[in-house]
């Protein structure tokens, strides 16, 4: 689980990072793409895993698009109105899904749904150790991509410093919409690794929203390292905290971290100060 | 005062409908759109005059909902003096929750996540604690009389929640004419600069805090007294949330009328879609989303700021070239054409480090 | 005496943005704090005014050991300071901007605003009174900058480069504004770039380089003073000038060696 959320959190960091966005709508659209996951796996009988082909890219495009025509036109060059449209968006889409899913919690079942695996006289089920592996992989993926790419230096340019990218020649708003993609192909990513161990309802986001955020103020928000740190320790928290309290209240344990954090170290562990 | 006579005259325009007319839809229509509007109102006093978005304001209303439950099924007291506790509880835990969060500096975008956090936090006690019913809620036992709050038409409600919505105006009047409500407002437009000119930021935010956590508490008893059930999603849900900001932003934040323009014109949407649609789960909050979603785009100021536009356009119509318009007399600042960005970084009581 | 400093010093991690400085500003006064961008003169203001806390030192007020006092305490004492980058209530008119200012002595929202009339017109914004404050220009903005400063009625009024950006023009139409404000009785430190204004204005001037006070002193000795031309010009382009001035070839009225 840890791994999966850093994968999201991943998504989110790099939003935050470049465009100072709280993307509210993070979650909602985990949620979109983990409906994705389900249907091409209901509708045409894809495996989950080889569903990413599709999914991702299609993730991508709407982040891309999501971005360049709906958000960036809603800014106005306002910090708080860009708060207040991902809002929206997440709005529109969780109760979008609720019309159309109604609340209905749905999995899907392979054949390694049930299978497990022993590994260090531990036995795990299959399909968490495969998300486990694979999203490390995307997420090691994305860093090197970041650091190694041109479109990795644009958009730490843009990160850093944006009236001194955009005289360089870089496209600040391609770059942004680039992230934006990049953060929602992740979460493509992540609803594969997902779906086989867990499940799939309108409201699901919700729940990764607020852990998402809980990793990038843990983490330090910006900071990819943090977010990657932050997403394993808080998965580990939750199972820690689940078998304790139970699992409603385990998620109040991730709450008051999030606010614990935000209020008395908002650097996180790994902080940037910007 | 212009404010003043259009309250005094809302007032009773809208006093007057129950006289007027006792078609029960029309009435049960005009009573859920008052209760909108104080829900408007009460998150528009820290959103749109403070500049802080909270977007967990149903921690406050949940608490209302709850104290007032409480404290007449419990403690056996008149509803009516419930009412006032409930209102006193949830301004004390708008004390408490905004005194801890801009203590610590939360700005933007974090107190919005705070907020969120507290409200689920809330949320999730409220379903696992015992006094509050846990997940089957509280019901409050019929009892039809003025002493117990409870009407059997929903005349009594609407006059009932009317008085809180004018009482609410009054308090918005106050923030547009008085220096607590210009403190405010300087400190939503630039803190730093109204540190500089004397003004307390964290006293000024604590204070429309308490005044903004007082209204949706009244607005959370109210729901009890006319429903008669609450439960922790119903109450500490994020459709509450949502549907007291998004009636402010549409509305226009920041200004006496919007709430009430945004609140009502949802109201009459929310109806024309049951006419329409039937009652379709989440329909309602689609519209609401998208609504945000366009007013951002198109209309940031509010259905209220499109008379401005509308009168600024007629205006340099009619003025030679070169005299720049006149901001509109009825609305003022806007927080979302503002200059303060959200802190990028977690900011920490503001200190300005230019070298 | 009006603001005493002594031994203040402050760093950002390990940037030593301002070195035990000690200075006194005297009552009645129009005096400067010049040096080289970059020395930390706006550091020095944001540490007076209670924007910054210093890491060591004592910062006094009429008297009162204000070291560590909050912003707003130290406006209410009768300090205050603006801002070098200009920060407008944007969407507040000019009218309401200077009355936040105006509320610090004033409770009434009706006193405010006349108050705030009147202290447009002594700053020449009178004409602009209704105007949304985000639609002003450059020189508009300082002025009201100035103006909402002056409407706290200040006993001492830190002014951040109030002249930057302004064509000469309009720096001579702000000259006799801010000689009026002290003739008015509020003192006047004010951080420039323009040595135009600096020379006719102040009487007093301290020179900050690198975080460190290297001229304290009347306004007419400090341009022949030699740190504060290395200051300005490198140790070279000092030794330059001596050169040029030994040898005859740019005439310099001899203001005294140093």
């Amino acid at each position: 689980m840890g791994a999966v959320y850093t994968l999201i959190a991943l998504g989110l960091t790099l939003i935050y990072g470049v465009l100072h966005i709280i993307n509210f709508a993070h979650g909602a659209s985990l949620m979109m793409a983990l409906f994705a996951v389900y249907g091409l796996n209901q509708v045409f009988g894809l495996d989950p895993y080889l569903s990413m082909g599709i999914v991702v890219p299609g993730m991508f495009v709407f982040g891309y698009a999501l971005q360049r025509f709906v958000i960036e036109r809603a800014s106005h060059e306002r910090d708080e109105n860009i708060l207040l449209v991902t809002l929206g968006v997440s709005i529109v889409m969780e109760n979008l899904a609720l019309l159309l899913f109604h609340s209905d919690t749905r999995s899907i079942d392979t054949d390694y749904t049930l299978s497990t695996v022993t590994i260090l006289g531990c036995v795990l089920a299959r399909a968490k150790v495969i998300s486990f592996l694979g999203a490390m992989v995307v997420s090691a993926f994305l860093l090197v991509l970041i650091q190694t790419t041109d479109l990795g230096r644009a958009i730490r340019a843009v990160a850093k410093e944006k009236q001194g990218a955009r005289l360089m020649g870089i496209n600040v708003e391609h770059v942004y919409a680039m992230s934006f993609g990049i953060g929602m192909a992740s979460l493509g990513a992540a609803a594969a690794f997902l779906l086989p161990s867990f499940y799939v309802n309108p409201t699901v986001g919700n729940g990764f929203v607020l852990v998402a955020f809980t990793i990038v103020v843990l983490g330090g928000m910006g900071s990819f390292l943090g977010a990657w740190v932050g997403g394993l320790l808080l998965g580990v928290v939750e199972s820690v905290g689940g078998l304790f309290l139970g699992d409603s209240l385990g998620q109040v344990g991730i709450f008051l971290i999030f606010i614990v954090v935000l209020l008395f170290r908002p650097q996180g562990l790994f902080g940037a100060k910007t | 005062m212009k404010d003043l006579r259009l309250i005094v005259v809302f007032a009773l325009v809208v006093g007057l409908v129950p006289f007027l007319s006792h078609s029960g839809v029309v009435l049960n229509w005009l009573m859920m759109a008052l209760f909108a509007t104080l829900l408007s109102q009460a998150w528009n006093v820290l959103g749109g005059f403070g500049g802080q978005f909270s977007f967990g304001h149903a921690v406050f209303f949940g608490t209302g909902a709850y104290a007032q439950a409480l404290f007449q099924m419990s403690w056996g007291l008149s509803p009516w003096l419930a009412l006032g506790l409930a209102v006193l509880l949830s301004a004390l835990l708008g004390a408490a929750l905004g005194a801890v969060s801009f203590r610590y500096g939360l700005k933007g975008s974090y107190f919005a996540l705070v907020t969120l956090a507290f409200a689920e936090v809330f949320r999730i006690l409220a379903l696992s604690v015992g006094f509050t019913g846990g997940g089957v809620g509280l019901m409050l036992p019929l009892s039809e009389s003025l002493g117990n709050m409870q009407f059997s038409s929903r005349a009594g409600y609407v006059w009932l929640v009317l008085s809180w919505v004018v009482l609410a105006l009054l308090i918005t009047a106050f923030l547009r004419h008085s220096r607590f409500g210009a403190y405010l407002q300087a400190v939503r437009d630039n803190e730093d600069a109204a540190r500089a000119l004397g003004v307390n930021p964290f006293a000024v935010k604590c204070g429309a805090t308490m005044l903004s956590a007082g209204l949706m508490g009244a607005g959370g008893a109210f729901y009890l007294q006319v429903f008669q059930y609450i439960d922790p999603n119903l109450v500490y849900g994020s459709h509450t949330s949502i549907a007291a900001l998004v009636g402010a932003i549409v509305g226009g934040m920041g200004t006496l009328w919007g709430p009430v323009v945004g609140a009502m014109a949802l109201e009459l949407l929310s109806e024309l879609t049951r006419n329409l649609f039937g009652e379709l789960p989440g329909i309602n909050l689609v519209i609401y989303g998208a609504l945000l979603i366009l007013i951002m785009v198109f209309l940031p100021r509010g259905l209220v700021g499109l008379k401005d536009r509308v009168q600024s356009k007629s205006q340099r119509a009619r003025q030679p070239l070169g005299l720049a318009p006149r901001s509109g007399v009825d609305t003022i600042s806007h927080p979302s054409a503002g200059d303060s960005p959200i802190a990028a970084t977690p900011a920490r009581g503001g200190h300005s480090d230019a070298a | 005496m009006l603001l005493e400093l002594r031994g203040v010093s402050r760093s950002f991690g390990g940037l030593k943005a301002v070195q035990g400085l000690s200075l006194q500003v005297p009552e009645n006064s129009l005096s400067a704090l010049i040096g080289p961008n970059g020395a930390g003169k706006t550091t020095v203001f944001s540490l007076m005014s209670g924007f910054l806390k210093p890491d060591q030192g004592q910062v006094l007020f009429k008297g009162q050991d204000i070291t560590g006092l909050a912003a707003h305490e130290c406006a209410k004492l009768g300090l205050t300071r603006t801002f070098q980058i200009v920060q407008p209530f944007a969407n507040q008119s000019v009218r309401e901007n200077i009355a936040v200012g105006a509320h610090l002595h004033l409770k009434s929202r009706a006193q405010a605003l006349a108050y705030a009339s009147d202290v447009a017109e002594q700053v020449g914004l009178h004409g602009l009174l209704d105007q949304p404050a985000g639609e002003l220009t450059v020189a508009a903005r300082k002025r009201l900058e100035l103006a909402r400063g002056l409407s706290t009625r200040p006993s001492l009024l830190l002014l951040d480069e109030v002249l930057a950006g302004l064509n000469p023009q309009e720096i001579a139409e702000m000259l006799p504004v801010i000689q009026g404000i002290v003739q008015g009785g509020v003192s006047v430190l004010m951080i420039e770039h323009v040595m135009q204004a600096v020379m006719n204005l102040a009487r007093h001037v301290w020179v900050l380089s690198q975080g460190e006070l290297i001229f304290a002193g009347p306004t007419e000795l400090m341009s022949t003073d030699q740190s504060v031309i290395e200051a300005y010009f490198g140790a070279a382009g000092a030794a330059k000038l001596r050169a040029a001035q030994s040898a005859g070839s740019s005439p310099r009225p001899n203001k005294g060696q140093s």
